[in-house]
């Protein structure tokens, strides 16, 4: 069992947490902008490292915010979690939606 | 190689059992192969021993970084069936089962491919109306398959908790009669020798560390064991696919997972046959030696510990006894993990790769086993032909940019 830090509310048993996937994943400013290679990237090509890997979690019953955990993928060991702020963490999607539509008007 | 038989048993009892040749070599490997299989698990000794018997390709070899069958081939559950949905995963699984049917004679080897059946529970009208539409699907794909009531499914399997007021209340069942368990060591060891008869190489302890790509092209593998160039390269290595394919500069649609097994104590036959429940999340079979052999689900976050998690244990015993309530007193023996190549439409790839020369055979999750000799059947003729067969031609790489996707996560019967 994974003993993981939510930023918010501390270290807490893994079975409060649903896991998000690869973490730093920006949706592409304007999609139709894109070959379907491109696109098929984002939506389906992950780095799978062996070894450290960047990953979301939501503290599903707890807190039900999203985090940022640093962890290895061989030992499992957690390196750090991190609040989404900054670079890397992505803005919000609706901003995306409006700048693409900007984009093709 | 000498050949396995009734009169070879006697001899060989005779002589107490202390004269048994090797099943195979352990050579050196040579400075060039006509082509290279790296990952010596089930589907790339099958692939081997395709190369080797249909298409005449002898010059080859098989790198293991490990043992023969020490990975996901000696981690699974070992359960075989052809219950798809759609046509193009059902077409492949199924030529795979015709190829167990015969598998022991082909090899000179007991696989003890067992045909004892598989039931799929249904716990939920819509469970159930997806059942008979596979059932249906399988049927027109000549299939077999069969759609069962509570009072049949309870008929079959005595211990199974069919009460209305269960937790999961079973409503029917599909069941493949043709489906059933086969002896997953023995499948690789199997194929090892009879590959190995046919004049493939099999180096163990050899891991490959480096693809070597010149102008687009794939010329040869870096190995602990020296350099070691090829034609061809076909990469049959389940969770690790990534790894590889990163060597090669390429990226795949696939992240690794552990998937989790156990046995437990050896009891009495019990259990004649395999259940597999989608919904609760469950699979459970009894092994000839008389353990329940029972496979969870996977753990959530990517992984390649061979390990997995302890939540992940619990709700698969949930299921299982809540499914078998005479199931809660049976101590379990051992639990192990494997890393499973997960793909977004939850079925694998057979493909050629935009680097010549190399080809790619994974992402079949956590449903490999069933497909080893089909899955080895069609990647020797993709190797050998430089084009995939028309059973593996829609499980391309380049689906994923077409949109054509095969998606079976919901529609296999389980998480395979």
């Amino acid at each position: 069992m994974l003993l993981i830090e939510c930023p918010w509310c501390g270290p807490r048993a893994e079975t409060e947490f649903s896991y998000g996937g690869e973490a730093g994943i920006e949706r592409p400013a304007d999609p139709y902008a894109l070959s379907d290679a491109e696109w098929a990237d984002y939506l389906f090509f992950r780095r799978n490292p062996r070894g450290a890997h960047r990953e979301l979690w939501h503290h599903a019953q707890g807190c039900r915010r999203w985090f940022g955990v640093e962890r290895d993928t061989v030992s499992y060991r957690i390196e750090k979690s991190y609040r989404l702020s900054g670079a890397g963490s992505g803005r919000p999607a609706a901003a995306h939606i409006e700048a693409s539509k900007e984009k093709r008007r | 190689m000498k050949r396995y038989s009734a009169l070879g048993l006697l001899r060989n009892a005779l002589d107490y059992n202390r004269n048994w040749p090797a099943a195979w070599r352990s050579p050196e490997p040579k400075k060039s192969y006509d082509a290279i299989i790296v990952g010596g698990g089930g589907h790339g000794l099958a692939t081997a021993y395709y190369l080797a018997r249909d298409h005449g390709l002898r010059n080859v070899a098989v790198l293991e970084k490990g043992w023969i069958g020490g990975g996901n081939t000696g981690r699974n559950t070992s359960i075989v069936r052809s219950n798809y949905l759609w046509t193009e995963a059902s077409l492949l699984y199924e030529k795979s089962l015709q190829l167990w049917e015969g598998l022991s004679r082909d090899l000179n080897y007991n696989v003890m491919f067992s045909q004892r059946g598989v039931y799929n529970l249904g716990h939920s009208l819509q469970d159930m109306r997806d059942i008979e539409r596979r059932v249906n699907a399988n049927r027109l794909n000549g299939i077999d398959a069969e759609v069962l009531g509570p009072a049949e499914v309870k008929r079959a399997i005595p211990c199974i908790n069919t009460s209305p007021g269960a937790r999961y209340p079973i409503l029917g069942a599909s069941l493949q009669r043709r489906g059933g368990v086969a002896r997953h060591d023995a499948v690789a060891w199997g194929f090892a020798r009879a590959a190995d008869a046919l004049g493939v190489d099999i180096i163990e302890q050899c891991e490959v560390t480096g693809i070597e790509v010149r102008a687009g092209r794939a010329v040869g593998v870096a190995t602990t064991r020296g350099a070691i160039a090829a034609d061809r390269i076909g990469v049959v290595v389940a969770g690790n696919a990534g790894v590889l394919a990163g060597m090669a500069g390429l990226r795949l649609p696939i992240e690794s997972h552990p998937l989790q097994a156990f046995v437990s104590e050896p009891i009495r036959p019990v259990l004649d046959t395999v259940v597999m429940s989608g919904a609760v999340h469950g699979y459970i079979s009894q092994s000839d030696k008389g353990e329940l052999v029972i496979g969870a689900g996977i753990d959530a976050y990517n992984g390649y510990g061979q390990r997995g998690s302890f939540p992940v244990i619990e709700h698969a015993m949930q299921a299982i006894i809540e499914l078998f309530p005479a199931f809660s007193r049976v101590r379990m023996l051992r639990l192990w993990g494997g890393i499973v190549d997960i793909c977004p439409d939850a079925c694998p790839i057979v493909s050629k790769t935009p680097v010549q020369g190399l080809y790619f055979n994974c992402g079949w999750g956590t449903g490999g086993f069933k497909a080893t000799p089909g899955s080895g059947w069609v990647f020797a003729h993709t190797l050998a032909h430089d084009r995939p067969h028309d059973l593996n031609a829609p499980f391309s790489l380049d689906r994923f940019a077409s949109g054509a996707l095969i998606d079976e996560h919901g529609a296999a019967a389980v998480a395979h």
